[in-house]
């Protein structure tokens, strides 16, 4: 096991030299010159401009770019945003909040998930899980901001329960509406994921065979039925942090969370590379961890699987 | 000059957005004298740059400098010029200038502001090395050639002399009779000694003279807002009536909008667009205003194509102009929003003139235009070319942009296309390099109160902002003279005749000017914004 967990983060590494480069790459590849765009419509002073791109290496070819941003990487400087600021002091800023935001989306969407998903799997074809299921399919079938412009207005600028947006704290408390917001399509999977495969292991064999030794229903449900249908949905949490954490993008925006989705957009509008690059290769990270962390998980929850 | 990018970006929402019934004021509060303790709180963006007046060309940065600095003078709301650190500006020439300062003013570290504090600020931000983006600002100025060039070590512009303490002279390269009116911009403002040491700390944490001062060290907190308290020693005009102003970064007017409706949020500079046919309803009497600014927008039709050169290229702009009805789609696509152009600059301007002799071609008239159009077909046939309008396509531009395009194939039976771009960067780079195939969106926000802040960055030969080449060496005569004059007036009615040469050539096709719609929270009163649609955040007062 320990083995397998080395040889995954030493895999880490050519992942992250590719990631870094494919994006640079795109980024270099951005039609439009940033720095023409700083000036907007004003008169462009070439002196000026060109001072300006010496200082973001900007003058010179991708692969030399590439190179310059990789030698300050390994002496931890990630360089500088347009405005000056260091990208390492963005990141520190910005990281923690869309953290918080993913991890309560993820608590939220798998907690309700599961136990809507097992009492709609348990009662099959009763009206409770009809209702779920018809319910699970309008929410999958909303697009996010739909959701979201929705549930600031009702929750927040109706009902006045939650500030309708986040803003500068971005504390646990401020981001429970976004995050249930940004879990809910998740949620909605899980439960349906997790319906379908308790239902599937309701009839295996073993499940009969706990029954006929005479374990009490709840013990069969918990230890046996439940354990065993938690491997496709474990897959699908992990793949999912991941995806709230890059794709919050939408969920930001509406509930104005200085987060990591949010930054990315406005980097990506002014093309600053450095900034872009670092953001989505800790993004990167992100997901390798998260998955590797799916997969040891499989191996507690299924001892069958071992890792070597 | 404060409407650069992002305002592209963010103007652009605004732009689709701005609906307003002509250029009158909506609701307006009429309020007493209010809290006076409040702290109002308003939306804003991230400033792109450190917060140096020299270096700031974007909105969410402009509106703080421009209340953490204080210029020789300030406009008020109808942007006629008002002195402040200055006690007199004086010329006989239009080109020598002799500026006397108040005594007595300071910084809020204490330092005294004398001549020196704008000379070196001036020759800071002219200097190449310093790479500052509202460089441009000092071209007037003697010497600013031999500074701003590239790789120029020399930092300090020889039209620029400190005679005493209170006064500097300023030499202009030639003679210009509005320059004293720039002098209200603030890449003009002052700065203290202590900038010079470290400019970029400095700008994280500016000590200025305006009217308003950072909260405290690390009152900019990066993505998230700026806190200002007023500054007690300040003696200007522009005297703070509220207990500060905190500026909360947004990225998007639709997320402030709802903190707006929860009173979450005292300010909101801009509806957004989704909620321009509803903002009167949702906000109530009393919380909103609309009013025109000194802005507009234009069609450029870059004269480096051989299809618009010459007799014919004259007489097709005049038919493509004479073939958008202005009226129609700021009345549907703005919901009776912005106002018809009647000119090139802005109605809200000292001199603007709604009938000058040649302006029938910015007046819907299909026959007329289908006429030129033949007339221009005999000359030098179209073939099967498309007329095209590039524009990035975000920001709300596709809506009108659709509707000209639609109006010109049905009303001049040619093709024509919209042709979008991802973003104002892409598109923008494309206009700088003079490698268009087509007709292109511009506009233009005014930086000073001028009409040739709106002619001479535009249409002046070999001018920064003259996208579409134009040259006419009439106009540039004019022009001259007009900078020239004894008097603002004279100066005004002779730019006005420079307009009617343009109105015959239209390097540029105004569309219309823009509106401004804000709206408060029912904390707040006193609301009211200037001439360049900046709410005035001074006046404003809690209840």
């Amino acid at each position: 096991m320990t083995w397998y967990i080395i040889r995954r983060f030493l895999q880490m590494i050519p992942v992250f030299f590719g990631a870094t480069f494919l994006v640079y790459f795109l980024v270099f590849s951005l039609p439009g010159d940033p720095i023409q765009a700083l000036f907007g419509d004003r008169p462009v002073n070439e002196a000026v401009a060109a001072q300006l791109r010496e200082q973001y290496n900007l003058d010179e070819p991708f692969l030399v770019q590439y190179f310059l941003y990789l030698k300050n990487l390994v002496t931890f400087n990630l360089g500088n945003d347009f405005s000056g600021r260091p990208v390492a002091e963005v990141l520190v800023q910005i990281f923690p909040v869309t953290i918080r935001l993913a991890i309560l989306a993820l608590v939220f969407e798998a907690v309700f998930g599961i136990i809507f998903g097992v009492i709609a799997g348990l009662r099959k074809g009763k009206m409770f899980d009809g209702t779920v299921l018809v319910a699970s399919l309008i929410v999958i079938a909303i697009p996010i901001f739909v959701l979201g412009f929705v549930m600031q207005f009702v929750v927040g600028v109706k009902l006045g329960w939650a500030k309708p947006t986040v803003g500068g704290d971005a504390g646990w408390l401020d981001l429970i509406l976004p995050a249930i917001v940004l879990g809910l399509v998740s949620f909605a999977y899980v439960l349906r994921l997790t319906r379908t495969s308790i239902i599937e292991n309701m009839h295996a064999d073993y499940v009969r065979t706990a029954t006929a030794k005479g374990l009490s229903r709840q013990r069969v449900v918990v230890v046996h039925i439940l354990r065993n249908s938690m491997i496709p949905v474990v897959t699908f949490l992990g793949a999912d942090l991941g995806a709230l954490m890059g794709g919050a993008i939408v969920t930001e925006g509406i509930f104005n969370v200085p987060g990591v989705g949010q930054r990315l957009y406005q980097s990506v509008l002014r093309g600053e590379g450095p900034t872009i690059v670092s953001i989505v290769s800790v993004l990167v990270m992100v997901y390798i961890l998260a998955n590797l962390l799916v997969d040891v998980l499989y191996a507690w929850l299924d001892p069958r699987i071992r890792y070597a | 000059m404060r409407f650069a990018r992002t305002s592209k970006l963010i103007g652009l929402a605004a732009a689709a957005a701005l609906a307003l019934s002509a250029c009158g004021g909506g609701g307006g509060t009429e309020g007493g004298e209010g809290n006076a303790a409040a702290v109002i709180t308003a939306n804003s963006t991230e400033p792109q740059n450190p917060l140096i007046p020299t270096n700031t060309n974007e909105v969410g940065g402009g509106r703080v400098v421009d209340l953490l600095f204080e210029g020789l003078i300030s406009y008020d709301a109808e942007g006629k010029p008002v002195n402040e650190m200055a006690e007199s500006i004086e010329t006989e020439d239009s080109q020598n200038y002799t500026i006397k300062l108040k005594a007595d003013q300071t910084f809020t570290n204490g330092e005294p502001v004398t001549a020196n504090s704008f000379v070196d600020a001036w020759n800071y931000g002219a200097a190449a090395e310093n790479a500052q983006l509202g460089q441009y600002f000092f071209e007037s100025i003697a010497g600013y050639d031999e500074v701003s060039a590239e790789g120029s070590t020399k930092n300090e512009m020889s039209g620029l002399k400190v005679v005493d303490d209170l006064t500097f002279t300023a030499e202009l390269a030639q003679p210009e009779s509005d320059w004293p009116l720039r002098l209200g911009y603030t890449a003009f403002s002052p700065l203290p000694e202590v900038a010079f040491e470290d400019m970029e700390a400095f700008g994280n944490n500016p000590v200025g003279n305006g009217p308003y001062m950072l909260a405290d060290e690390g009152a900019w907190q990066h993505d998230v807002q700026i806190a200002l308290t007023p500054n007690p020693d300040y003696q200007g005009t522009r005297t703070p009536k509220n207990g500060g102003i905190t500026f909360k970064f947004y990225s998007g007017f639709e997320a402030a909008y709802q903190d707006l409706l929860a009173n979450n949020l005292d300010l909101l500079d801009t509806i957004p667009p989704s909620s321009l046919a509803n903002f009167k309803t949702d906000l109530g009497e009393g919380r909103w205003l609309e009013k025109a600014y000194a802005g507009n927008q234009t069609i450029t039709i870059p004269q480096y194509l051989d299809e618009w050169t010459g007799e014919a290229g004259e007489l097709r702009r005049k038919a493509i102009s004479m073939a958008i009805n202005r009226d129609e789609i700021t009345e549907v696509i703005f919901s009776g929003g912005r106002q018809p152009a009647k000119e090139f600059t802005a109605p809200v301007l000292d001199g603007y003139d709604e009938s000058i002799p040649g302006s029938e071609v910015l007046e819907y008239n299909p026959e007329e235009a289908k006429k030129l159009w033949e007339q221009a077909e005999e000359i030098d046939p179209w073939g099967d070319r498309t007329f095209t309008i590039a524009s990035n396509a975000d920001g709300g531009h596709k809506e009108w942009i659709e509707a000209v395009v639609n109006g010109l194939k049905n009303d001049l039976g040619i093709d024509a296309q919209f042709e979008p771009y991802a973003t104002f960067a892409e598109v923008r780079t494309k206009i700088t390099a003079k490698d268009m195939t087509g007709a292109f969106r511009t506009g233009w926000q005014a930086d000073y109160p001028s009409l040739y802040n709106f002619l001479g960055p535009l249409f002046g030969t070999g001018a920064g902002s003259n996208d579409g080449e134009y040259s006419s060496e009439a106009f540039d005569k004019k022009l001259n003279e007009g900078l020239n004059a004894e008097t603002p007036e004279e100066g005004n009615a002779i730019f006005n005749e420079a307009q009617e040469i343009l109105l015959q050539d239209l390097p540029a096709i105004p569309l219309w000017y823009q509106v401004r719609q804000v709206g408060w929270s029912e904390n707040v009163e006193n609301v009211d914004t200037a001439w360049n649609g900046v709410p005035i955040y001074h006046n404003i007062t809690g209840k």
